[in-house]
Formats: C-alpha cells, sequence, structure tokens
C-alpha cells in the first residue's frame, strides 16, 4: 500500500473522510452560530430552514448571473437576511407568535425559492477556488484534512471566535444578552429592545444565507428544489445540542458533520445496507443529541436565555 | 407614530375579521407575484378561486374539492388541539406517512384475501401507527425535556426516508416489473377506501374529518379535558395548580394529533393516491398547520380553511395546465396567507391608536 492511498478503514478512506467532514459541517455551522445571535436575544427563529433555503436560491443565482462565486455568497446573506427581516417584522413589531411565524418563514422560503430556481436547475455554478496555504497544504495528513478548503471553511470557524469574544468581553454583547434574559430590566435601563433583536436577527439571517449559498455553491454545487433537507432545522437543535454556548455549537456542527460524511462514505462503500436507512441517521443522531442534552439540563441551571420566544411589548 | 394597547381579553370581532383580510391581502399581494411573473393577475385569481367552484367544469373539480380537503381537515382538527394548549406537534406529516405505512401493510398482508375486516384493521392500524409515531416526541418531551418541535420534525425525515425504503423494498409490488411502488390498493376491492357518493368526493377520510371536527369541538367545548387544555395554553402556571398534569396533557395532544394524521395518511393510500411510493408524502401535513391557524384552531374555521386551502390546490393545478404558472407558485401563496394572518392578528390582541403617546 503506497502513501497515496492514504489510511484506510472498511474500505473507507479516513483522510479524505476527515476532509469531508469541515466541508459538510460548514453550512451547518455557519446557520448554527447565526440563529445562536438571535436566541441570544431572546428571539426564537424557527425559520432558519427558510432562510437557508433562500440563501441557496439567492447565492446560486447571483453566483451564476455574474460569474463571481464572492458575489453569490454576499446574495445569499442578503436574501437570508431580508428573510428575516420579514420575520423580525412580524414577531417584533406586529407582535406575531414567533414558533408559528418561524414555520411561515420556512413554508414561504420553501415556495419562493423554488418559483425562483426554476430557471436555474441544471446549470453549474462557477467553481469557488481553495485558499493557497503553501506549504502547510502539502503536510502530510494534515495538509489535505486542515489546509486545503476555501475561505469559507476558514471564516465560519474565525466567527466563532469572533462570536465568542463578542458574546464574552464586548459591551455590546452584554446588552445583547441582557435583552434575550430580561427584555423588560434591559428596556427600563434604556436599551432599544426591538432595535437589539432585530440586528441580531437580520446577523443570524445572514449567515443562514450564507450556509445555504455554502450548500449550492460548494457542497452539491448545484441548484435542486428542497435541497437543504432538513439542515436549518438541524442548525436549531444544534443550538440546544451546544446549550447556547458557541465553542459547543462548534462541536456540535463538526459532529453532526462527521454522521453525514460517514453515512454518505458508507452508502458509497457498498455495504448491504439500505440507502434510505443511512439517510436516515444524520436526523436521528440529531434527536439522540437533543435527547442527551436536554436530558442533563433538566435538573441543572437553564442553558435557554430566559426570555427565549417571549413576547415583547413596552407599555412604556 | 403609533401606539399599541393590549385588550384586556382578544377581540371576537377581528378573531373572525383577520382571516378574511388574511385571504384578501394574499389575493392581493398574490395578484402582484402573478404579474411579476408575467401572468395576467385577474385571470389567475380566477382561474384558482373561481373556475374550480362555477367554471364549466366544475362539476368535476367540486369533487376535488373534498378529496383534498379531507386529509387537511382531519390533521389540522388533531393539531388545533394541542396548539391551543402550547403543544407543537409540526410534524404531522411523518404521523400521515407512517400511517399510510401501517394501513397499506396490513393490506398488503392480506393480500388476495377478501374480507369485510381488512378494511377496519387497516384503519386501525393507520392510527396505530400515527399515534406511535406522535408518542415518540412526545415521551421524549415528557422524559427528557426535549423539544417536542424539532424531534417531531427531525422524524418527518426519518418517516420520509422510512417510506422510500418500504416503496423501494418491503412493500414493492412483485408483480410491478421492477417499478418501484407498492400494489394498487384501488384494484383490492377489501381494502379500497371508495368514494361513498358518486361524484362527491367523499370518502371515508372525508367523514373521518367531519367526525374528529364534531369530536374536538365536543372536546374543547363540552369536557373538563378541553378546559385543561385551554387553560394549559392560555396560563401554564395556572395550570399545573389547577391539577393539570403536564406530561399526561403532552401524550394525549401528540397523540391524538399522530393518531388523526395517521388516519388521514392510511385513507390517501387506500383511496385517492391507492399506493405507496417514494413521492406519497405530499405536504399535508405541513399545510394542514396552516388550516389550523386560518380557522382560528376552531372546528368550523378549519372546515372552511381546509376547503380554502383544497381550492388553492385545486386552482394551482388548474393555473399550472391553462397559464403556466409554476407549482411553487402556490406554495408561495400559502405562506404569505400564514404571514398576512399573524401579521393581522395584531388587531385580534391590541388596539391600535394612532398620533403620539403622551408619556
Amino acid at each position: 500500500m503506497g502513501m497515496g492511498a492514504g489510511m484506510m478503514l472498511g474500505g473507507i478512506d479516513l483522510v479524505a473522510l476527515a476532509a469531508m467532514l469541515m466541508v459538510a459541517s460548514t453550512p451547518i455551522l455557519l446557520a448554527a452560530t447565526g440563529e445562536l445571535i438571535a436566541e441570544k436575544a431572546g428571539v426564537l427563529n424557527l425559520g432558519v430552514e427558510g432562510m437557508m433555503i433562500m440563501g441557496a436560491i439567492g447565492g446560486f443565482a447571483g453566483a451564476v448571473l455574474t460569474g463571481s462565486p464572492a458575489v453569490g455568497f454576499v446574495a445569499g446573506a442578503i436574501s437570508g437576511a431580508l428573510m428575516a427581516l420579514l420575520f423580525g417584522f412580524l414577531t417584533q413589531v406586529l407582535l406575531s407568535n414567533q414558533v408559528a411565524t418561524g414555520l411561515a418563514l420556512t413554508l414561504f422560503g420553501l415556495g419562493l425559492s423554488a418559483l425562483i430556481g426554476k430557471g436555474f436547475e441544471g446549470v453549474r455554478p462557477p467553481a469557488t477556488g481553495k485558499l493557497d496555504l503553501g506549504a502547510l497544504g502539502d503536510l502530510p495528513v494534515l495538509g489535505p484534512i486542515l489546509f486545503r478548503h476555501d475561505w469559507v471553511v476558514y471564516f465560519s470557524l474565525g466567527l466563532v471566535v469572533a462570536v465568542w469574544l463578542f458574546l464574552h468581553l464586548s459591551r455590546s454583547g452584554l446588552i445583547l444578552r441582557a435583552v434575550g434574559e430580561n427584555h423588560e430590566a434591559a428596556h427600563a435601563l434604556g436599551y432599544r429592545v426591538v432595535a437589539v433583536r432585530m440586528g441580531a436577527l437580520a446577523f443570524g439571517g445572514a449567515l443562514a444565507g450564507l450556509g445555504g449559498a455554502y450548500l449550492s455553491l460548494v457542497r452539491v454545487p448545484q441548484w435542486t428544489e428542497g435541497m437543504t433537507t432538513g439542515a436549518g432545522w438541524i442548525a436549531l437543535a444544534i443550538v440546544v445540542f451546544g446549550s447556547w454556548r458557541v465553542e459547543r455549537v462548534l462541536l456540535g456542527a463538526y459532529l453532526f458533520g462527521g454522521v453525514t460524511v460517514l453515512q454518505l462514505r458508507l452508502q458509497a462503500a457498498g455495504y448491504a445496507i439500505p440507502v434510505q436507512l443511512l439517510s436516515m441517521a444524520p436526523y436521528v443522531i440529531t434527536i439522540v443529541a437533543l435527547v442527551i442534552i436536554s436530558a442533563r439540563h433538566r435538573h441543572g441551571a437553564q442553558a435557554a436565555p430566559a426570555a427565549l420566544g417571549r413576547i415583547f411589548h413596552a407599555s412604556r | 407614530m403609533i401606539t399599541l394597547i393590549a385588550r384586556p381579553a382578544p377581540s371576537r370581532f377581528w378573531a373572525w375579521a383577520t382571516p378574511v383580510l388574511a385571504v384578501l391581502a394574499t389575493m392581493i399581494a398574490g395578484g402582484v407575484l402573478f404579474a411579476i411573473l408575467g401572468k395576467d393577475p385577474l385571470e389567475a385569481i380566477r382561474v384558482i378561486f373561481w373556475d374550480p367552484l362555477f367554471g364549466a367544469n366544475a362539476g368535476y373539480f367540486r369533487g376535488q374539492l373534498f378529496i383534498k380537503a379531507g386529509p387537511l381537515i382531519l390533521i389540522a382538527a388533531g393539531l388545533a388541539v394541542g396548539f391551543r394548549a402550547g403543544i407543537w406537534n409540526i410534524g404531522a406529516e411523518g404521523q400521515y406517512i407512517v400511517g399510510a405505512l401501517c394501513g397499506a401493510s396490513v393490506a398488503l398482508a392480506a393480500y388476495p384475501a377478501q374480507s369485510v375486516l381488512i378494511f377496519p384493521a387497516m384503519v386501525l392500524a393507520g392510527a396505530l401507527g400515527g399515534w406511535a409515531w406522535g408518542m415518540i416526541p412526545a415521551l421524549l418531551k415528557t422524559r427528557f425535556g426535549a423539544s417536542e418541535i424539532l424531534v417531531s420534525l427531525m422524524l418527518v425525515y426519518v418517516a420520509q426516508n422510512l417510506l422510500a425504503w418500504a416503496a423501494f423494498g418491503p412493500l414493492k409490488n412483485p408483480q410491478g416489473f421492477g417499478f418501484p411502488g407498492s400494489r394498487n390498493l384501488q384494484q383490492y376491492p377489501s381494502a379500497h377506501n371508495i368514494e361513498l357518493i358518486a361524484g362527491s368526493g367523499i370518502h371515508w377520510g372525508v367523514m373521518a374529518g367531519f367526525a374528529a371536527l364534531i369530536g374536538t369541538y365536543v372536546l374543547m367545548n363540552r369536557h373538563i379535558a378541553g378546559f385543561r387544555i385551554q387553560v394549559a395554553g392560555d396560563a401554564p402556571k395556572a395550570a399545573r395548580f389547577a391539577g393539570v398534569a403536564p406530561a399526561r396533557l403532552v401524550a394525549f395532544c401528540l397523540g391524538l394529533s399522530g393518531a388523526l394524521a395517521g388516519l388521514a395518511g392510511m385513507f390517501e393510500v387506500a383511496g385517492p393516491s391507492g399506493q405507496i411510493t417514494d413521492s406519497f408524502g405530499a405536504g399535508y401535513g405541513f399545510t394542514a398547520i396552516i388550516v389550523a391557524f386560518l380557522g382560528r384552531l376552531n372546528p368550523v374555521g378549519i372546515l372552511l380553511a381546509g376547503l380554502l386551502m383544497a381550492l388553492t390546490y385545486i386552482g394551482g393545478d388548474m393555473a399550472q395546465l391553462m397559464l403556466q404558472l409554476p407549482a411553487a407558485a402556490i406554495q408561495v401563496f400559502q405562506g404569505m396567507l400564514l404571514f398576512f394572518l399573524l401579521g393581522f392578528d395584531l388587531l385580534t390582541n391590541y388596539t391600535v391608536k394612532w398620533g403620539w403617546a403622551r408619556a
């Protein structure tokens, strides 16, 4: 066996698997990090799936029409943010129920993306280049796993660090958390609850849109109707799994990416397990992870922001 | 400047006026959407909302109305009970699929025997299948505190994969020349969910839908359980003081809505659809959520909302045929309807004052 064959286990190349894991995890990591910020501000936006799929088609259309993947990613982020602002208008200004509005956002996004996407089926998007990290990329084993990806993968990791710093060390992060824990008190102190939440929602929507664009431009890469297949819902579950802490969200997203890649590789390796049963794995694992983490929190401190999902109506 | 003042109790007038207002607003916004797509908006609205009821071939389409509305009403009736208690089963689509799989499995196991017992057994299996699929999120919620929203939704994707596996594997028609999909139950008299009144579109599933509406009405208005559900939704803390056990309530609501969704799936596979294929789940479970809200979680409202949504399906198919309007436009239309409804609901719970509020 030569070096080129890599490390094999049960017919699966472990190095290729680990490299794919980072790519598979990135869309979920982006969407989950965005939703984390929205939830930290006290808003439960269940429309992540709808924002992601709008980002997927918005990004795809942007990249195909201009020939530039960078424009595509920006368009994807804007699409997601616009969807989030629609949600924000309904829940923050018109004070609608957040659960129902989030569902509506998902149903609407799935429909609208299918409508826009009609002309983009079967089209190939412009390729997103890999970053050239010089000698790092030539390292044995670690090179292909860690240092031969596109910029979005590294951006998503940098974002995790930035969000951690924002939440824990910045004054704005403190205000955001105050709004999410007790909106009446934050309002009494003179903070603009609705404005903070709108900002958090738009940020979350932009990241969900970026994650969607990553799916259609890099991960797949093409446009098909309903192509997010629950990724947005899994991102929501990962925020719970991560106990509303960004470093654990990263762990959750990568665990999930690992399961996805593993089941895809098992499908390709031709084991005698029906493809459809393997395809269930990511959803089943998500449920199991959710159950384990919920059970642990049951008798401990509440991890969720205290005002999460509650309607804020300032009487004065 | 606009000031919102919370009403002491939701306005009864606006509670019923907002759905009407939302439908009108959606027609206007939909007209704009159709115009953007290069279609004549008035013609599109006529083709979708008028022609199926009063047009040239209305006789045929009126029958279709109940075929589409039946499952929506049956599922929404169950969902509404849970939504009133603040228990969010959004995985009805999965419970619908599992109910269909269980019902069809009973029929296919009995094939080709003929007996009057087969259909009732299928009904039972469909209800049990949906109930069991709904009880998974219920148990995980009451035992471990896992969110029923996320678990029930994840189980939709599991059910869809289960469906595809069954259609290509164990339930595949052995005489189907290798094509995926089960035997057609419409050609199996003991299992066929027949049309009860010729041309009406009313089959046993539609009757079950009506029964579910009456049953949930009695439950919510004439029974102590309905009172408990109401209190749990309006004031969770008060409910605990009044002796309502949250765990039993969660299990009841998710079990009931799961069983009704399972029934809907079973009646669909034994009737209008006829067979298990990988594309069997057509989104009724999600559209039923819109029906439940549009109908104000109220049986009469759900009946009207179910018929309206059925109309958009039929009208949408027609518009696709006659105006080449993409099928997804109807999905957008349904999504907008829910947005407008949720937005206008502000008027139900608040009075809007114009002018500057004095500090």
